[in-house]
């Protein structure tokens, strides 16, 4: 009798002890998921080079097909800015990009995503323009072969093509700032 | 009397029932002429996360996103690339993170061995417990 109480009270230890284990356990995982930040946006300073892709696409004013490539050769630095007339941060974000469009060795190229001529004239009108070339991106197809999420969403890059900064949404006064800090070495 | 009409009752339903499985297997198989899109681009746009939405895929979704990249899986399959090169040029582009696959990789293997570890822990487990018994079934 003394035997098996002992086997029951070393068995109710194993137990306690493995509840004991599997609680600690889950309380790390949970700990570690709940305390990582949760917006997603891809490493670009882990990967090695990531090089912008190239095509060809109408210029929104004279229709003329441009090649991504040629037009990036011309400067140093070119901003590469998605963007649509219906899309609201966009206009916030035009301010902040005139006061770029000043830089000397940087140009802005803009892609106009899924968006009608007409409109989008009118915007460059009622806002201002500091876009160099537009090129207009009708199903929005090339958009994805940039790696775009949708608008706005912009890329800088040096003559080589290669992705410095990429930011996802409407620009801010710190991503300027950091954008200049690049510029200017 | 209730009894057999009831019954002739079950027996048509039964029928029914049968007709309706029939007819729904027959015709749910067949594609509407108005869907837009082939098998192969919808089975793509099941595997790819809609990234803009939240907890869709780019076949749930009507997002701009998910519209534009529908035209993008098109005109990948026309250009000739397979099912496994669209989503390598995808996972490229935008990451692990747009596919469903998690894949092999450094980050993911705990993913794919826990439950195989969890698996003979608990056969282990099992197994020692009837062992067990079996031994101090012999002492009382």
């Amino acid at each position: 009798m003394e035997v098996h109480l002992r086997f029951l009270v070393k068995k109710k230890i194993t137990y306690s002890f493995l509840i004991l284990v599997f609680f600690v356990f889950s309380f790390l995982v949970f700990n570690k998921a709940l305390i990582k930040d949760k917006t997603y946006s891809p490493d670009f300073k882990n990967k090695k080079t990531s090089y912008l892709i190239d095509f060809s696409l109408p210029e929104l004013y004279s229709s003329d097909k441009i090649r991504l490539s040629e037009v990036i050769d011309n400067k140093e630095f070119s901003l590469v800015n998605v963007w649509a007339s219906w899309c609201v941060p966009c206009r916030e974000e035009n301010d902040l990009l005139k006061s770029l469009s000043s830089i000397s060795s940087l140009q802005i190229i803009g892609v106009n995503y899924k968006d009608r001529k007409k409109n989008s004239i009118k915007f460059l009108n009622d806002y201002g323009n500091p876009f160099k070339y537009n090129l207009v991106d009708k199903d929005g197809t090339e958009s994805i072969n940039l790696g775009a999420y949708g608008v706005p969403e912009t890329f800088l890059v040096n003559k080589n093509r290669k992705i410095l900064i990429k930011i996802i949404g409407p620009i801010n006064d710190d991503d300027v700032k950091q954008i200049r800090e690049i510029i200017n070495g | 009397m209730m009894l057999n009409r009831l019954g002739r009752l079950l027996m048509v339903k039964k029928r029914f029932m049968v007709f309706l499985f029939l007819f729904f297997n027959f015709f749910g198989n067949c594609y509407s002429e108005t869907e837009p899109y082939s098998k192969l681009e919808n089975d793509i746009a099941k595997n790819l996360r809609c990234l803009i939405c939240q907890g869709q895929s780019i076949y749930d979704s009507n997002s701009e996103f998910a519209l534009s990249m529908r035209i993008y899986i098109k005109d990948q399959i026309d250009s000739g690339h397979s099912e496994d090169q669209i989503y390598n040029m995808l996972v490229k582009k935008y990451g692990q993170w747009i596919v469903y696959d998690p894949g092999y990789s450094k980050k993911t293997f705990l993913l794919w061995f826990i439950p195989i570890l969890f698996f003979l822990l608990g056969g282990a487990i099992i197994y020692l417990r009837i062992y067990k018994s079996k031994k101090y079934e012999k002492f009382f």
